[in-house]
């Protein structure tokens, strides 16, 4: 069987903006390339070396962070840009859900706009006479065909281009990222329609951030990055690739703004000891700023947040173990030593505040370095970023050493839920209610 | 041609969408080269009286100049306009790009036959307008101007992508030589006479002496140059289409 779309080895070099006009557009009339007299520095590699076939019937998700190129990809698919290098094959007709109602004049009517738009996807003048009812209807506009798209809210526009485009009855549907036009009933209706090209054998790429929508909806899945295409095949599997390189940068992220914090506080409190604001906390302890103070008798020198397997990280999943662990030194041997964390949410809303003189632990003597680690058996919050107090003071609350909301770690979840604190539960239901299995969270 | 009833559609379009909106609506197709008829009869019959022999009344003689130029000259600033205008289609739809300036030019054509529609019936009026075989020549130079129209529109629009100066420029350029062409003057009086041979240089030149002639004095004896502006016409079109088409890759990430 002959693909329906296949992709070899193509990449797509843009020029970068700014000067030079007349080089470009010399070289555009003699060489039929506005690259090739550009430097490297003036151009931009959208795609480089990518081959991917999509086999007819098949419904091919693509996915990857915003400038990965995957919109670049769908357009050179649609025949809207040509590649740079490499070939692109498409069989059969072609229709683009890339920008809804694009053709469309919004000084005429929506029935005009209809048939003008049609014609331009390729549709003549009788298919659109016997297609127009079964449009309008579902785009839901019966009542507005005939006023002017200008009129029209932003959804009813892209109800209207998407309800032309579909019903141009194409062997190959190409879709950018338009579910999120309507609202929850339209989207449901988008995928319905979707589901019935498949249904009949039509061949759809797509283009979307929702995972869960390759995940559900895809046979295969193309991972993009900067590019260059990462990995492809099971879309279950290239998705949960995907989710990991994403977990890895913020990771990244995570770990680049605690440092910065740390660093900055550093700066911050390097005055002497005789400086009260550098030994005392601020006035109003609930007030969530950042930063460090205390004379550091004990000093905390190390701060690491270690998931279930031991490993440091700061990305961790809701439910799992997580735990932190202080590594402190005492100048001089030291009897009155606390040891104190405190969890905050990103709007800092402190969500879990202790210390071991609360929980009434009185360790003997502190000389020297030590360990000091909190363990969460399971971090029962939902996802989010969360940021960390920790702290070293006396028995009263006077510091050593008092890091605020250095320590930022973020945490993920399946579900969706509200709130910031989970509870471990389970729902249970009389026997005359039946849900599938699996719903039950935990 | 292949994309006949896209470019049948979007010229009803344009049309349809440039009166939307207004009271008159497309009345104003009519309304518009009748009121510039009477004021150019006011000026040219009783402020800036011409008395020049065989072009009266002249008020009519520069109607039949000035509605072809009219086609021309909006042709020409729409066309230029027309692919950054249009750049969602282009950029978003897989969209035969040569369509956006020719349909500016067809667009404005109808314009023009409408307007005819006022000329022809005061050209009776005037007894100017004589049922011979000199008006055959008259879709031929519609057929002439029409293919020159479309030969620079495609140039224009290409270029326009890369250069937008020459939005700026053209309207310029335009002005010039709308007063360089013997629209508003005739070619007959010995002042121009003199300088035939700068005159017949212009191409518009022997487009607005074929309307005149075959319209309003006749008989027509311009037709030599106007079968040769015909052809370099043909060769001009031909080459717009083929810079059209080497720059046509460039438009979808230039506009």
């Amino acid at each position: 069987m002959t693909p329906a779309i296949e992709l070899l080895n193509v990449s797509k070099i843009y020029r970068r903006y700014g000067g030079r006009q007349f080089a470009t557009l010399k070289s555009a009339l003699l060489q039929r390339s506005i690259l090739r007299t550009l430097q490297p520095s003036e151009t931009f590699s959208a795609l480089t070396g990518v081959s991917f076939t999509v086999p007819k019937g098949c419904t091919y998700g693509v996915i990857g962070p915003n400038g990965s190129g995957k919109s670049t990809a769908l357009k050179l698919v649609a025949g809207i840009t040509k590649p740079t290098t490499g070939t692109v094959r498409v069989e059969g007709r072609i229709s683009a859900l890339i920008e809804l109602g694009a053709g469309f004049h919004p000084e005429i009517s929506g029935r005009e706009n209809v048939f003008i738009n049609g014609i331009m996807l390729g549709l003549t003048k009788r298919q659109i006479h016997e297609r127009f009812d079964e449009i309008v209807e579902f785009a839901e506009l019966t009542e507005f065909i005939d006023a002017p798209v200008k009129t029209y809210s932003s959804g009813m526009y892209m109800r209207l281009g998407f309800a032309v485009a579909i019903h141009v009855d194409p062997d190959v549907l190409l879709v950018d990222e338009v579910l999120a036009v309507g609202d929850e009933a339209f989207t449901h209706k988008c995928l319905d329609k979707f589901s019935e090209f498949r249904r009949r054998g039509k061949t759809i790429l797509l283009v979307t951030h929702s995972l869960g929508l390759v995940e559900r909806f895809c046979d295969e899945a193309l991972w993009l990055d900067a590019g260059v295409a990462r990995s492809h095949g099971d879309p279950k599997r290239v998705v949960s690739e995907y989710l990991m390189s994403v977990e890895a940068s913020e990771e990244h992220l995570m770990e680049t703004t605690t440092a910065k914090a740390v660093a900055a506080a550093e700066e911050g409190v390097q005055p002497p000891p005789s400086e009260p604001d550098a030994t005392r906390p601020p006035e109003n302890m609930f007030h969530a700023t950042e930063g460090r103070w205390g004379a550091r008798e004990v000093e905390i020198v190390d701060v690491t947040l270690l998931d279930g397997d031991g490993k440091p990280g700061f990305i961790f999943h809701s439910g799992e173990p997580m735990s932190i662990q202080l590594k402190v030194r005492a100048a001089q041997p030291n009897d009155e030593v606390v040891f104190g964390i405190g969890i905050f949410s990103a709007e800092g809303v402190c969500c879990y505040g202790t210390n071991t003189f609360l929980e009434e632990m009185n360790p003997a003597r502190l000389a020297g370095d030590a360990e000091a680690t909190f363990a969460i058996e399971g971090l029962d919050l939902v996802e989010g970023t969360y940021k960390l107090d920790v702290a070293v003071h006396k028995r009263d609350g006077a510091p050593y050493d008092y890091h605020r909301l250095l320590y930022t770690f973020r945490v993920k979840s399946r579900t969706h839920d509200v709130g910031i604190y989970r509870p471990r539960h389970h729902w249970t239901f009389s026997p005359n209610l039946q849900f599938p299995a699996g719903r039950d969270d935990d | 041609m292949r994309y006949r009833g896209l470019i049948q559609s979007l010229v009803a379009r344009d049309l349809k969408a440039r009166y939307r909106g207004s009271v008159l609506g497309f009345f104003w197709s009519f309304v518009n080269p009748l009121l510039l008829l009477l004021v150019y009869s006011f000026v040219f019959s009783t402020v800036m009286k011409n008395t020049t022999e065989g072009i009266q009344p002249y008020a009519l003689f520069m109607f039949c100049g000035i509605l072809p130029w009219t086609w021309f000259s909006a042709s020409l600033s729409e066309a230029t306009n027309s692919l950054i205008s249009g750049g969602n289609l282009i950029k978003k739809v897989l969209f035969p790009a040569e369509i956006l300036p020719i349909v500016s030019v067809l667009a404005n054509m109808v314009n023009f036959f409408l307007g005819l529609l006022i000329l022809v019936p005061a050209l009776i009026y005037f007894h100017k307008l004589h049922l011979s075989f000199n008006l055959l020549w008259f879709p031929v130079t519609v057929l002439v101007q029409l293919v020159f129209t479309l030969a620079l529109g495609l140039m224009l629009s290409a270029l326009t992508v890369h250069f937008r100066d020459i939005r700026d420029l053209l309207f310029n350029i335009l002005t010039l030589w709308f007063f360089a062409t013997p629209i508003i003057y005739s070619w007959q009086q010995d002042n121009v006479r003199k300088y035939k041979h700068v005159f017949d240089l212009n191409p518009f030149t022997h487009l607005a002496i074929s309307y005149q002639e075959t319209l309003f004095y006749g008989p027509v004896g311009h037709w030599k140059w106007l079968l040769s502006l015909g052809a370099a016409s043909v060769v001009l079109f031909l080459a717009g289409y083929w810079l059209f088409d080497r720059l046509r890759d460039s438009f979808a990430e230039a506009v």
